[in-house]
């Protein structure tokens, strides 16, 4: 048996022992220990090193306020994770623990050489130094800083657990289940409600798990806790989520809650989740989060052997683990008392009992004073500790009292191996706080309390201040329950609960908080980041007032446990310091979450393939068997260009490009937006919203469209065609289906209500396939079921319907690339059929796949723009030459009216140009800038940049479009591509290379 | 995450909506008519209103609907949703 | 008032006397009936406005109010990212000027700002992420201001933590690098100018709201109303970030500006793994390590105008599915805490800086997300706009007529860059 292991008692399995390593040691352990309370078995005080001083660190506490035992948790390499509080890890058989921010050992650290230096290292040192020379700080003190800094070390290799999320609706959320929150959970589940009933802890029953003597409803404490669970159990309408904090508290009744599903388990199934977060939106929320445990403030009160006094009950209790055989106990409230006792009588010698009050005993209970005799517990009242003496753990304290100079008298020593600290309880306020319902500074408690809620919510029990009695506890939670259910429409009773106490179990009484802490060397207030008493003093010297200021000024509150048992002591010390009544000192805010929480849970199922969703076309597996290189554009997958073997993009779509001019290309086209204007009002809204004047435009007809913002810019474009007098085929670009359709949506309601018009995407309804070249139409005529697509039946920027092998069709004659062209729109479903089709009927013609990046070729030979890639939402429709789109006689459209201001028409405006360099082969950057004036060093006067540019197969050389300032008159003249080698002479030309008059279109 | 009560469908989480801004902005119905400063300032500016908010949200991912909601900025309550078209109420808070 | 000197001897001095000898390094100053300027806005661009209007253009009589405590609002709250790789001309010229000071400041205030140019490195994940990219780049070259192309590899080996794997959902396809960007102490921005202000005889001024703004009858600022009394005054300059709409509200004038939430978060600290800033807008994460050792991470603004400095669940659960995706080594890290501020957005998301229509009101917000940044050049500018009546050629483009002519500075429709 290990050595502080009591034989009997606590509630661990003692069938088997788990054999775990901590710093490469072996140990055992029991089933239900945590990692803390099986090396305070072992005898393990020293489990940690402190952020600043590298002191060395034992446990504090039994749960999630630990600030200072911390260590590292190691599967495998992944499977590591930092920064885990002992008091919190679940022992397995097998688990691996390691301690951090020591090295080379936790034993001799070289880290506390810092501590030799801690004279010059006050609060906000750095604030003061290291400034000389100018570049040292970046270069040379920096990274010392840095190298000294963080705790825990991050896996190198990707974590491989799953993460799982869960959303959850229900009547009646409850937070923590100790008696408040059983009680609230049995009320509101008897009224039938849906009820959600959480604990951070593997076991619920909180408090009521290390008390042994109450009675409830005839039954110990611990087996009532047992029969409330199993009645929750059986009510389908309750979930039950042990090992599961509620860490955050979001507008209207969301909150998050993080389940640890795996963390406990030796050999963790595979496939388990390792994490669930959930999601929960409650009607009504119970607050029943307890409360935690203060420390006092001494010198020497972070050393091993220091620890919270509900704590040592709690591994007692829990875990028949008692952390010491001879106990000092130091406290400003009556909850000591209790723990003496039972430290007592489980066999250890209680020393003294330092109370801090100097008359403790008329709040006591009758009884407590002959119980203390009896035990022959000394009483030390108006007692202080004035420091604790040890090499590495506690061995001694120093005690005395405080004349009226606050100087020391009357010092003795007491030789101990574990110092108790009672600080008094403070209510968990921080879910109440993050739901911004109002704090109140109760003066009697000394604490902040749940003032008015913000949010359908109630507090119960300690979390509100209820400190003393189990009675009071259970029976505010019951009220709390049923108040819950029947708010949220379930008619709820409160239950009654027949308790018998412990007497001893009372946590009222207490003095000033503020007057109990004894200032000296070490005095600590924050274990974690290292902050003393001193420290706050120097902040408030320098000036900072606000706790704010303070707490940042001193990174008091800041550690991992983000201020749970140091806010407190910082707060009443801060409020002395600067003589003013706590609540006026103000209060750090509290964050989300309550404590840490998992990256990955948060990210959940949402990486690789998964991370965001792919959207493809039809005939993407064409695509793929064709060996297609693709690109993400939105969240699609375009196929950018289709190697054969041995060429670079740049070979392939070289040959592409020829395959088009020359004979024929085809191209999945599906992508583009695809939105269907229909009703009496359709033309009117045309007309109002794109540039374009669509009254004119005949019934199976196509025209190209140009859409502005209504602050005149460019916003999308794309072929709109007419299927009837009613009816718009309208395409968008690729990434802008979604907003044009939104804002078309926009227009429609909230504008132009007059209007009887209905829109509806077709984007995934059809299938685009465009088959471009001069032989497309030798290639498509035969398929098309006798359809005349000859010239004159179906000329340019026409549509007819048909059919392509049967296959319902829309067939557009439309061109992106200045060849003759046709686009085939068929059903989605049967796109990769018809693409079929139309590659067996093009062997014959040389059909070569094309991609985007072919497409952007091509396009740019003729001066078509892309939108978002010559156009970046500062270009008006005049400075892209697209004057001529525009409906002249229209009254309003929009981006009509901000076309007439005056920055619109400056002279200086950037307009789209082609720009030809001097030496054919030598291709411009995209994104690369113009000048006019060459030879200029940084910064430039820069007048242009360029916008697109290509080797084109088909001219044999370079082209490039630019947007250069008063560009359309600088037509011939010479500029400037200023490139880190060297300035690149460009000749000004028209944006258009190829076929400026069309004629491969019309035939 | 909001809670928003759609008019047409009822009770639903945020993201089945997307904001919609400010509300009872109306587009200028002669727009060729109103100065440059006053387009300016139905493009641009904003009540931003510490407080009492009107403003409009889209059911995108439900009906599709426009409407407009009365929400309190600095505690992200709403006081109301009404459909669009209607106006304003008066006197809630 | 002079002031107490900051360095390594002044440290050890004080450490002989256990540090009793430190004064306070701003005075809890009473406002006076009257100042020659008044700064609405205890932030690092107010409390650097006051600085610089006292330091280099002889005003005596300033103060700063605030309305909580200093450093309290966006200054407290940012992911500290600085940097000038902006793409046009005017917010390229702005920033630098920034950076440039940056890189002076903790000599110029004598306190230590932490100013670590560590390198801003922002991801491109497809074709079109490239070609911004790299025409910030060469725009960038071409205004003096450093910004460099970086392969997935390069940048792997500058970022060793970054997935470059091509099989990524959207892969890093390449980084552009600044290598004068990077990080300061959000904190000792804010107390460094309040403690050199005061130094030069500012009052600063805490726990003062002001509620109303007097103007005489030619409607002219006179006077400013506040919870501490009636001050008077015939220049303020309004530096209130997310508030600014409610204060410029007092005097009747209407600003573009609409405040969104905007949150970030911490890790628990660990040891020192991430040398860099890494930027994604594309998919929409920003991250650095603090000196402490926290990885410090941005999420995006949400989607409604709120005063509550807070945000949704889902924002940051957004956030962070892209660090596990760009850093999966971090999966396992913990978030310790997450915060929101207001962030104040202008139409082209470009800063207004200047006079305002009425007379002696001058105006400094709409900085959005990207504000800290930019504290020192933008508080030097508008010192230098307040003093003369007159904007300062760098912050000349961002006026608040801009919006009514159309010469807008749209830097987020140019690039789809979030600052």
């Amino acid at each position: 048996m290990s050595v502080a292991r009591l034989p009997t008692g606590g509630q661990v399995g003692r069938d088997r022992t788990l054999r775990f390593s901590f710093d490469g040691k072996s140990y055992e352990g029991l089933q239900g220990d945590t990692l803390a309370s099986a090396l305070l078995a072992n005898g393990v005080h020293l489990v940690g090193r402190s952020f600043k001083y590298h002191r060395p660190r034992g446990i504090m506490t039994a749960g999630p306020e630990e600030p200072s035992a911390l260590v590292t948790v190691r599967r495998d390499a992944a499977r590591s994770t930092p920064n885990l509080r002992a008091t919190q890890v679940e022992l397995y058989d097998g688990l691996c623990a390691v301690s951090q921010n020591r090295w080379p050992s936790l034993r001799f650290d070289l880290g506390r050489l810092t501590e030799l230096f801690s004279p010059l290292l006050p609060a906000g040192f750095y604030y003061k130094t290291f400034m000389w020379p100018r570049t040292a700080w970046h270069q040379l003190y920096e990274p010392l800083i840095r190298r000294m800094a963080g705790l825990g070390e991050a896996p190198l290799l990707p974590d491989p657990d799953r993460y799982a999320q869960q959303h959850a609706h229900c009547e009646v959320l409850v937070v923590g289940a100790g008696p408040a929150g059983l009680a609230a959970a049995l009320a509101a589940s008897r009224s039938g409600a849906r009820v959600i009933l959480c604990d951070e802890r593997p076991r619920f029953g909180g408090s009521l798990l290390c008390d042994d003597r109450s009675r409830i409803d005839g039954l110990a404490a611990t087996e009532w806790v047992t029969a409330a669970i199993a009645e929750l159990a059986q009510n389908p309408r309750v979930r039950l989520l042990p090992r599961t904090t509620a860490f955050g508290y979001f507008p209207h009744n969301h909150l998050g809650l993080s389940e640890r599903i795996t963390d406990h388990l030796a050999e963790p199934p595979a496939g388990l989740a390792r994490e669930r977060l959930w999601q929960v939106r409650a009607q009504q929320v119970v607050l029943a989060t307890g409360s935690i445990e203060q420390p006092l403030v001494f010198p020497g009160n972070d050393r091993p052997g220091v620890m919270l006094a509900g704590a040592a009950l709690r591994y007692l209790k829990e875990q028949a683990v008692m952390p010491g055989r001879r106990v000092v106990i130091v406290t400003i409230c009556d909850s000591a008392y209790r723990v003496a006792f039972e430290m007592q009588a489980a066999g250890a010698r209680v020393a003294a009992i330092i109370d801090l009050r100097p008359d403790p005993s008329p709040a006591q209970p009758d009884g407590w004073q002959q119980r203390l005799r009896q035990a022959g517990i000394a009483v030390e009242t108006a007692a202080r500790v004035l420091r604790t003496r040890g090499r590495g753990h506690v061995s001694a304290v120093e005690i005395g009292r405080l004349d009226a100079a606050g100087l020391p008298t009357g010092q003795r020593s007491i030789d101990c191996d574990l110092l108790l600290v009672a600080g008094g309880f403070v209510p968990s306020v921080h879910l109440f706080s993050q739901s911004r319902g109002k704090l109140r500074y109760d003066e009697a408690l000394q604490t902040y309390l749940p003032g008015d809620s913000a949010e359908s919510e109630r507090s119960a029990g300690a979390c509100r201040g209820l400190l003393s009695g189990l009675a009071a506890a259970l029976q505010d939670g019951a009220a709390a329950g049923a108040a819950a259910a029947n708010a949220s429409g379930c008619a709820g009773e409160e239950p009654r609960f027949e308790i018998i106490e412990d007497s001893t179990a009372a946590t009222a009484g207490r003095l000033p908080r503020a007057e109990a802490a004894v200032s000296g060397p070490k005095a600590f207030v924050d274990f974690q980041h290292d902050v003393m008493l001193k420290d706050l003093d120097l902040a408030m010297r320098e000036g900072f007032r606000s706790i704010e200021h303070i707490k940042r000024y001193t990174t008091t509150g800041m550690a991992t446990d983000q201020g749970k048992t140091s806010n407190v002591n910082a707060l009443h010390h801060a409020a002395r310091g600067l003589g003013k009544p706590v609540p006026s000192v103000g209060l750090t805010t509290f964050r989300m979450p309550y404590t840490p929480i998992t990256f990955a849970s948060f990210a959940g199922q949402a990486r690789g393939e998964i991370f965001d969703p792919v959207r493809r076309t039809p005939m993407h597996g064409w695509a793929v068997r064709q060996g297609a290189v693709f690109e993400d554009v939105g969240m699609w997958k375009r196929a950018r260009f289709f190697p054969r073997s041995g060429e670079d993009m740049h070979a392939a779509v070289a040959r592409e490009c020829r395959a088009v001019r020359e004979g024929c290309g085809v191209f999945d086209a599906s992508t583009l937006g695809k939105i269907v204007v229909a009703g009496p009002g359709a033309t009117a809204f045309m007309d109002r919203f794109y540039v374009n004047d669509w009254s004119k435009l005949a019934v199976g007809r196509c025209k190209y469209g140009v859409l502005l913002r209504d602050d005149g810019f460019v916003y999308d474009d794309g072929v709109v065609a007419r299927l009837a007098e009613d009816r718009f085929h309208v395409t968008t670009t690729t990434g802008g289906a979604a907003r044009v359709l939104a804002m078309m949506e926009d227009y429609r309601q909230t504008e132009w209500t007059d209007l009887d018009v209905w829109l509806t995407s077709t984007t995934e309804q059809w299938a685009v396939i465009a088959v471009q070249g001069p032989r497309a139409r030798e290639l498509l005529a035969p398929l098309v079921d006798g359809l005349d697509i000859s010239a004159a039946a179906l000329p340019h920027m026409a549509v007819v319907h048909g059919t392509l092998r049967g296959m319902p069709m829309m067939l557009f004659r439309v061109s992106f690339t200045g060849e003759l062209g046709f686009e085939v729109n068929v059903p989605s479903d049967q796109g990769a059929a018809a693409l079929d089709a139309i590659c067996e009927a093009g062997k014959a013609l040389g059909l070569t796949p094309y991609g985007t990046e072919t497409m952007h070729v091509l396009r740019a030979e003729k001066g078509f723009i892309i939108i978002g890639q010559d156009t970046d939402g500062t270009v008006t429709p005049d400075d892209v030459g697209l004057t001529w789109a525009i409906g002249k006689a229209k009254p309003d459209f929009v981006g009509k009216r901000a076309l007439a201001r005056p920055a619109m028409h400056a002279p200086d405006r950037k307009q789209l140009v082609g720009l030809l360099t001097r030496d054919p082969r030598v291709v411009l950057e995209e994104g690369a800038q113009v000048v006019d004036v060459p030879g200029q060093a940084p910064p430039m006067k820069l007048i242009g940049h360029v916008t697109s540019s290509y080797a084109s197969a088909t001219l044999g050389r370079s082209i490039a479009l630019a947007v250069v300032a008063g560009g359309r008159a600088r037509i011939g003249q010479t500029l400037h591509v200023p490139m880190p080698g060297g300035e690149i002479p460009v000749e000004v030309c028209a944006p258009v290379f190829y076929d400026p008059k069309g004629a491969r279109l019309n035939v | 995450m909001l809670l928003i009560r759609c008019p047409h469908c009822g009770e639903r989480p945020e993201p089945e909506f997307a904001y919609g801004g400010e509300a009872h902005i109306a587009r200028p119905a002669d727009p060729a008519a109103v100065s440059d400063d006053d387009w300016a300032a139905y493009l641009y500016l904003r009540t931003n209103a510490k407080g009492v908010h009107a403003e409009r949200w889209r059911h995108t991912r439900g009906c599709g609907r426009f409407f407009n909601a009365l929400r309190d900025t600095t505690t992200d309550r709403f006081i109301a949703t009404y459909k669009s078209g209607e106006k304003r109420p008066e006197g809630l808070r | 008032m002079s002031r107490q000197r900051f360095s390594g001897f002044s440290l050890l001095w004080n450490s002989l006397g256990k540090h009793q000898g430190w004064r306070e390094q701003w005075r809890r100053a009473e406002p006076q009936a009257e100042y020659d300027a008044i700064i609405v806005g205890g932030g690092g661009h107010g409390l650097g406005t006051a600085y610089y209007l006292a330091a280099e253009h002889g005003l005596t009589r300033i103060a700063v109010l605030e309305k909580g405590w200093i450093g309290g609002g966006n200054t407290g709250r940012n992911t500290t990212i600085i940097r000038s790789n902006y793409l046009f001309d005017e917010s390229a010229r702005l920033y630098d000027h920034s950076v440039k000071m940056w890189e002076h400041l903790s000599q110029v205030l004598n306190y230590n700002v932490m100013f670590s140019p560590r390198g801003v490195m922002m991801l491109a994940h497809t074709v079109h992420d490239v070609q911004v990219a790299q025409r910030h780049i060469h725009a960038n070259r071409c205004n003096g201001v450093d910004n460099e192309w970086l392969t997935p590899e390069d940048a792997k080996a500058f970022c060793p933590p970054l997935n470059i794997d091509p099989g990524l959902r959207y892969p890093v396809l390449g980084a552009a690098l600044q290598r004068r960007g990077g990080t300061a102490r959000h904190d000792a921005v804010a107390w460094g100018y309040a403690r050199a202000a005061d130094a030069l005889g500012v009052d600063i001024i805490e726990n003062c709201e002001v509620t109303g703004i007097r103007r005489d009858a030619g409607g002219a600022v006179e006077a400013l109303e506040t919870t501490r009394g009636v001050i008077r005054s015939r220049k303020v300059g309004v530096v209130a970030a997310g508030n600014t709409s409610v204060v410029l509200g007092m005097a009747d004038v209407r600003v573009p500006l609409e405040s969104f939430p905007l949150q970030a978060l911490v890790s628990e600290p660990i040891k020192p793994v991430f040398p860099c800033v890494v930027m994604s807008n594309g998919i929409h994460a920003y991250i650095s390590q603090s000196d402490k050792g926290e990885l410090v991470i941005g999420a995006g603004t949400d989607a409604y105008t709120s005063y509550t400095q807070r945000g949704a669940l889902h924002v940051n659960m957004h956030t962070l599915e892209a660090i596990c995706e760009l850093f999966p080594m971090f999966r396992r890290m913990r978030m310790l805490r997450n915060w929101g501020g207001i962030v104040d957005v202008t139409p082209d998301r470009s800063p207004i800086i200047g006079k305002t229509p009425v007379p002696g009101l001058f105006v400094n917000c709409g900085w959005g997300t990207g504000g800290f940044k930019a504290t020192p050049g933008s508080a030097h500018v508008f010192a230098w706009t307040m003093a003369k009546d007159e904007p300062h050629p760098i912050n000349a483009p961002f006026t608040l007529d801009r919006f009514r002519e159309g010469h807008l500075i749209d830097e987020a429709a140019a690039a789809a860059v979030a600052h």
